[in-house]
């Protein structure tokens, strides 16, 4: 404990430099204003011109210059997040802890929003809402993320989640002409008032029954072996449930499949990666951290949140046609398998979590990498029967997508594979091996709607192609994470090792 | 013994076949043609390999052979290794997938025109997967081949094969994947059992008898859909019918044997006392499979679905015999798988060879090929009767000691699985009859040619190696032998020791 008056503000750097360069680039597009950029060669017929706007082009100049400064700022973050290393530190008289854990989950979050950024440059310039408030916004919102990964205190806690759902429910209606895009965004903010109202009673409940907010107290007290009170255990359930819609674990997941279809593309791809896992991690650091000692009083829960999840996600995936939503109820599929990880309680279990997220970001930036390829003469194509015959067309693109999609099955010897593997070892090692079995069960019937979309690939008869060239912000993004993907298996050794590392720091004990 | 990485070398140089296959530009016709030669040189490479296999095997060791260890992943106290090893049960599961790639790639020549850069590309992949299962001695390493195997089966399937390809692709892999994701699951527990995923460690392990029981069902799921064993098989008449002929050659001669293999490998040494207690229920299965698909068999019109019931059959008799546990049985299932193999891939081969000249699978399109197809009648034949297992072929050998070595075990079960030599015989011969006897009665079937000089050179080996396994098995019995016999004593000793009872169906 400082013993001064002002806080330590030394474990929250990374965090106030990503705060520190948001404003400045806000400021910087602001002054700089809107400029017409040189003409980029659009198709013709794009949306650009057929939704005529008075100036087509505005403001593309400022938004490619404040983008591309935005991803080198979430560069510059993650160089001084790794300079920092995982030794643990608290701060803000102990509501704010960096340490291994929160290392491993920001450099995750900090590649998944500059990748994200990357991904949306050309989208957002071709349908004509390239703006500098964009990367800006993602910014922030990355930054609340941190706080959240960080949060030592329910008061960090519920601030760190504002900071990133005010900033989402702007991006998720971005695309503020489109009809969908204002309901995507209406949507996401009415459900996420709602959960946050839950998780704020709950930790209310928390405090009333707990007399204190801070991690640290809360351990101490569920630790001491007297029996939780029942006041407190609803008041967990309450935030779990609040937690539970941010990572969009059914029952609490309708608002998902909406938002993605809704939200231009690359706002759907930022927000199957980022968000998700920022949400998982904070999740994760409550219910071990403060509450690891009642892992008997809440595991019934997430058990349960994790066999809904795997089942729903499995199942309602399969009669989709629009490739959006069929990614959203993928998302809350696997967000079943790795809730399975947080059920063992265990640091192999976390160990499993930490490998499955980062997995599952390389594998699904690559896959919404090959979604923001799906255009035809510059309008986009969401349908999954207008990938058939791409494997015809398009055979690297199709190739491409075929890696991610069995790896989203977790067919070896693919990435997915692997991080299905870590989870199953772990909840076996914790005696669940009937949750293995569930979940190896609806990962076969998932393996039906991956499995579609490869059919329709290179079983159906070809329509017409996507436009060409694809850019090389995507063409590199594809190929970096369709390598990392399939040939995971030569060096898994480093990841599981920082895995490992990362998620000992939450069992200090 | 040599000091090459010879198991590497053999698993992975079809992989390097394919990536040169990949790299390969130009117009289309260069591209197919240059496929497929640098397909044909890689697989003949990778089998001249897996001969020298054989010639350097010492068939009285009865520990692995060849064996190649390094570290692979070590994490927090979880290791997995790359090991691979042969002993004498794997050895000829590696010939014999080196050697059907072979034919294959030989068999697709001209009847593949689309896509036929990716599709040599997909088949040598696929021999890499298969060799490697049978190679692996790591539960991960194993898991990963044996799962990964279906991806190429299931491109093969739907992209190149027949009018109702989809659903067959479809059903084939999500009924393995069911099988195999339950194996998955049990082979996390034996690592918590044994403390590594080392096969060699675990199958000198002394697992509970409770938990042998769950286990050896987690394995069964997995390897009785993949023999396919009754009431599982129903995915395999779809696959094998919609399958291009190729892909019914590999299915049949290779990726029916992983189950076989499995259960000799695995569930016998590792979970003998299950084995012991499970051993009705797998007499029972294979009885009912030996006979109900048989007569399934003598009802089928489609030339194809035909011989698919045919195999389902004769996987009956292995997982008879491979239960049966005696010494004979035990020699007699893997020669038996060999065998069928062999005969079942060159059966899909020669209804390869009529349905590219006349592009149906209909019996009853057919008829007094005799006249106009010798060469092809012969070859026919040959196969036919071997299949049927007439003395002299290498049908005959497997049955016999599978027959043998059941007896000692269970008279009546003998019994009523030697019943199926006769349906046997009845099927293919009044298949044999439909087809090439009779006389000719339609043009299109009277202006089919004869076996072209490649379809010759496609049976003449294949014909031998019948003529030969039937012959002087020896060859063949020698290096397995050692292994087999002291698989049957581990196997009894585990189940003195246990002393879990046989479940009484009886």
């Amino acid at each position: 404990m400082p013993t001064t008056t002002l806080p330590d503000f030394w474990p929250a750097l990374p965090e106030a430099v990503l705060a520190g360069l948001a404003m400045v680039l806000l400021l910087f597009g602001a002054m700089r204003g809107e400029r017409p950029a040189q003409p980029r060669a659009a198709p013709a017929g794009s949306p650009r011109d057929l939704r005529s706007r008075g100036v087509p082009s505005r403001g593309d100049s400022t938004a490619r210059l404040v983008s591309w400064l935005a991803i080198l700022s979430l560069l510059v973050v993650l160089a001084v997040a790794l300079v920092m290393g995982g030794a643990r530190r608290v701060g803000f008289y102990g509501m704010f802890v960096s340490d291994a854990f929160g290392l491993f989950m920001n450099v995750l979050i900090l590649l998944g929003s500059a990748a994200a950024i990357l991904l949306s440059l050309r989208y957002n310039e071709d349908l004509g809402i390239a703006r500098f408030e964009f990367p800006v916004l993602v910014m922030l919102a990355t930054t609340g993320m941190m706080v959240m990964i960080a949060a030592n205190d329910l008061i960090t806690l519920y601030v760190g989640l504002e900071l990133q759902n005010l900033a989402l429910y702007v991006v998720a209606s971005f695309d503020r002409d489109s009809v969908r895009s204002s309901e995507a965004g209406l949507k996401y903010f009415v459900l996420g008032a709602l959960s946050s109202g839950m998780l704020l009673y709950g930790a209310s409940l928390v405090y009333g029954f707990a007399g204190t907010t801070g991690f640290a107290g809360l351990y101490k007290l569920a630790a001491g072996g007297a029996p939780a009170s029942a006041g407190l255990i609803v008041g967990i359930v309450f935030v779990v449930v609040g937690l539970a819609f941010k990572v969009s674990a059914v029952p609490f997941h309708m608002w998902t499949p909406d938002v993605y279809e809704g939200a231009p593309t690359p706002v759907a791809a930022f927000f199957a990666v980022a968000p998700k896992m920022a949400a998982l991690a904070l999740f994760v650091r409550f219910m071990i951290t403060p509450f690891g000692p009642l892992v008997a009083e809440w595991r019934q829960v997430i058990i349960f949140l994790s066999i809904a999840s795997m089942l729903f996600g499995a199942v309602a995936a399969i009669a989709q046609q629009n490739i959006k939503r069929l990614m959203a109820y993928s998302s809350i599929g696997h967000i079943g398998y790795a809730l399975i990880g947080l059920a063992s309680a265990t640091a192999s279990g976390i160990r499993g979590i930490l490998v499955y997220l980062t997995i599952y970001l390389v594998m699904n930036l690559g896959a919404w990498a090959v979604i923001l390829c799906m255009r035809q003469r510059g309008r986009m194509l969401e349908g999954i029967s207008d990938l058939s015959g791409l494997s015809r067309t398009q055979p690297g693109l199709a190739l491409a997508l075929g890696i991610f999609l069995f790896s989203l099955t977790g067919i070896p010897p693919t990435a997915g594979f692997f991080a299905k593997l870590y989870i199953f070892l772990a909840a076996i090692d914790a005696r669940l091996t009937w949750l293995a079995v569930m979940g190896v069960v609806t990962s076969v019937v998932g393996a039906f709607y991956y499995l579609r979309i490869v059919k329709v690939m290179y079983f159906d008869e070809p329509v017409a192609g996507f436009d060409r060239p694809i850019g090389a912000e995507l063409k590199g993004v594809l190929i970096v994470t369709a390598l990392l993907t399939l040939f995971f298996f030569l060096f898994p050794g480093p990841l599981s090792g920082a895995a490992a590392a990362a998620a000992a720091a939450l069992f200090p004990r | 013994m040599s000091h090459w990485p010879l198991l590497t070398l053999v698993t992975f140089l079809p992989l390097v076949g394919a990536l040169f296959i990949l790299l390969t530009r130009g117009d289309e016709e260069i591209v197919a043609r240059n496929a497929r030669m640098i397909a044909l040189w890689t697989s003949l490479i990778v089998f001249a390999l897996s001969l020298v296999l054989w010639a350097e095997f010492d068939p009285h060791e009865i520990g692995f052979q060849f064996v190649e260890h390094a570290g692979w992943i070590s994490v927090g106290g979880f290791h997995i290794t790359y090991h691979m090893g042969i002993d004498g049960i794997s050895l000829f599961f590696v010939l014999l997938s080196t050697l059907l790639t072979v034919i294959c790639i030989l068999a697709s020549w001209e009847s593949v025109r689309a896509q036929v850069k990716e599709y040599m590309v997909t088949f040598l992949v696929m021999e890499t997967m298969m060799v490697g299962i049978f190679c692996a001695l790591d539960f991960i390493l194993f898991y990963l081949f044996f799962e990964g195997v279906l991806i190429p089966m299931f491109l093969i399937i739907g992209i190149w094969g027949g009018p109702d390809r989809i659903y067959a692709a479809f059903k084939f892999f999500l009924y393995t994947l069911l099988g195999s994701v339950l194996m998955l699951v049990a082979i996390i527990v034996i690592y918590y059992q044994t403390g590594s995923t080392d096969i060699v460690t675990a199958l000198h392990y002394n697992f509970p008898a409770g938990l042998q029981k769950w286990l050896w069902l987690a394995f069964f799921a997995s390897f009785a859909i993949k023999v396919p064993m009754w009431p599982l098989h129903t995915w395999l008449p779809d696959a094998h019918t919609e399958a291009p002929t190729a892909g019914s050659v590999i299915l049949a001669g290779v990726l029916l044997k992983l189950g076989g293999y499995g259960f000799v490998r695995f569930s016998l040494p590792m979970f003998a006392a299950a084995s012991h207690y499970f051993t009705p229920l797998i007499f029972v299965l294979s009885v009912v499979a030996v006979i109900y698909t048989s007569l399934v068999a003598l009802a089928q019109t489609d030339m194809k679905k035909l011989i698919a019931y045919s195999s389902i059959a004769h996987m009956g008799f292995v997982t008879m015999g491979i239960f049966a546990a005696t010494s004979e049985a035990v020699q007699g299932a893997i020669i038996q798988m060999l065998s069928h193999g062999v005969v079942s891939a060159a059966l899909f081969l020669c209804v390869g060879v009529v349905y590219d000249r006349l592009h149906t699978r209909e019996i009853v399109r057919y008829g007094g090929l005799a006249d106009n197809m010798p060469a092809y009648a012969f070859a026919f034949m040959a196969f036919m009767l071997a299949a049927v297992g007439l003395p002299g072929t290498s049908g005959f050998v497997g049955e016999f000691l599978i027959l043998l070595g059941t007896y000692r075990v269970n008279t009546l079960v003998c019994f009523l699985a030697a019943t199926a030599l006769f349906l046997g015989a009845a099927y293919m011969l009044y298949l044999y009859r439909r087809v090439i006897f009779g006389t000719i009665t339609r043009d299109d079937v009277r202006r089919m040619l004869d076996l072209s000089w490649r379809e010759k050179a496609v049976f003449a080996p294949l014909i031998l190696i019948v003529l030969w396994m039937g012959l002087y098995p020896n060859s063949f019995l020698g290096p397995i032998r050692a292994s087999a016999d002291h698989l049957v004593q581990q196997v009894a000793a585990a189940r003195a020791a246990t002393g879990l009872r046989q479940a009484s169906l009886f």
